[in-house]
């Protein structure tokens, strides 16, 4: 996933190796990483918003996949979407570990996060879902599976990403020390 | 067909969260991820109203799995969340998730409601 050293052209992108970089706080967009800034800039503008469309349909139709194999009957705990959202932070904390963190932003293919984090990750996930079958829930009168699911989610995916990202730092760190 | 219709719906939101959080952050400058919140509420509302309106099976997968689907994101959330504890704002983290879950699951309510009130 690596550019640079891969020996691939970077031509017709920005230059991404000067310049201060800060880490994002933001995984879909920081404007307060230089090269996050400029990457809309000129005729690379189409290749990144086409790397996020492509990566959106990707990741929206693994989602619906989820839940057409698993449908949730009405009044019962929406498991595919828990495990949908749980499984895509989980994936964001390694994904953003490997290609943002400690300066790889500059060292990463600049259409990689894009796609894989704004666009896969990003279409995998919902919250728009989440809420929807939160308030359905509460409609259905079940408002103990409706709470059980809304804390669940939220706790599942701080807990997700953190241990995610807390391992993949780990292995990046031991590989990088021997 | 559905399966197009989410994938055509999926390719226009996932951009669209991309080109809102990039144009709320430009107008507003701070750590707090105001453009992913903001685009978690806006899809949030519309699924809402979509589902308030009882919409066609085929506009649901287009404009709701595909379009409000990708528009939020559960993942950008999390992460942020995460690095904003990790930097030390521990305050704005949990103010995140509270603002987030307050506002989102309040939109969606909103969006029920408003389209039943509008269609009867």
């Amino acid at each position: 996933m690596g550019s640079g050293s891969g020996g691939h052209s970077n031509e017709g992108y920005p230059n991404y190796a000067h310049g201060p970089v800060s880490e994002a706080i933001d995984p879909d967009v920081d404007l307060h990483v230089p090269a996050q800034r400029t990457e809309t800039a000129g005729a690379h503008k189409w290749q990144v918003l086409g790397a996020i469309s492509a990566g959106g349909a990707v990741g929206a139709l693994a989602r619906y996949a989820a839940s057409v194999h698993w449908p949730a009957p009405a009044g019962a705990f929406p498991w595919a979407v828990f495990w949908v959202n749980v499984a895509g932070c989980c994936l964001i904390g390694v994904l953003m570990a490997l290609v943002s963190e400690g300066g790889r932003g500059t060292r990463t293919h600049p259409l990689v996060r894009p796609f894989l984090g704004v666009g896969v990750l990003g279409g995998f996930t919902t919250f728009s879902t989440y809420a929807l079958d939160f308030t359905e829930l509460l409609e259905q009168e079940e408002a103990g599976t409706a709470l059980a699911y809304a804390g669940g989610t939220v706790a599942g995916a701080v807990a997700a990403v953190w241990l995610a990202a807390s391992a993949t730092r780990a292995v990046l760190a031991r590989t990088a020390a021997s | 067909m559905n399966w197009l219709l989410v994938a055509v719906g999926a390719a226009v939101g996932a951009p669209l969260r991309y080109l809102t959080d990039r144009a709320v952050q430009l107008r507003h400058d701070s750590v707090f991820p105001w453009g992913t919140f903001t685009v978690n509420a806006c899809g949030s509302l519309v699924l809402g109203l979509l589902a308030g309106a009882s919409v066609s099976s085929p506009t649901y997968a287009l404009l709701g799995t595909g379009l409000c689907g990708a528009v939020t994101t559960y993942s950008t959330f999390s992460y942020e969340t995460l690095r904003l504890a990790e930097r030390g704002w521990k305050f704005l983290a949990a103010a995140n998730v509270a603002a987030s879950l307050l506002v989102g699951l309040g939109s969606v309510f909103l969006g029920v409601e408003l389209a039943g009130g509008l269609t009867g």
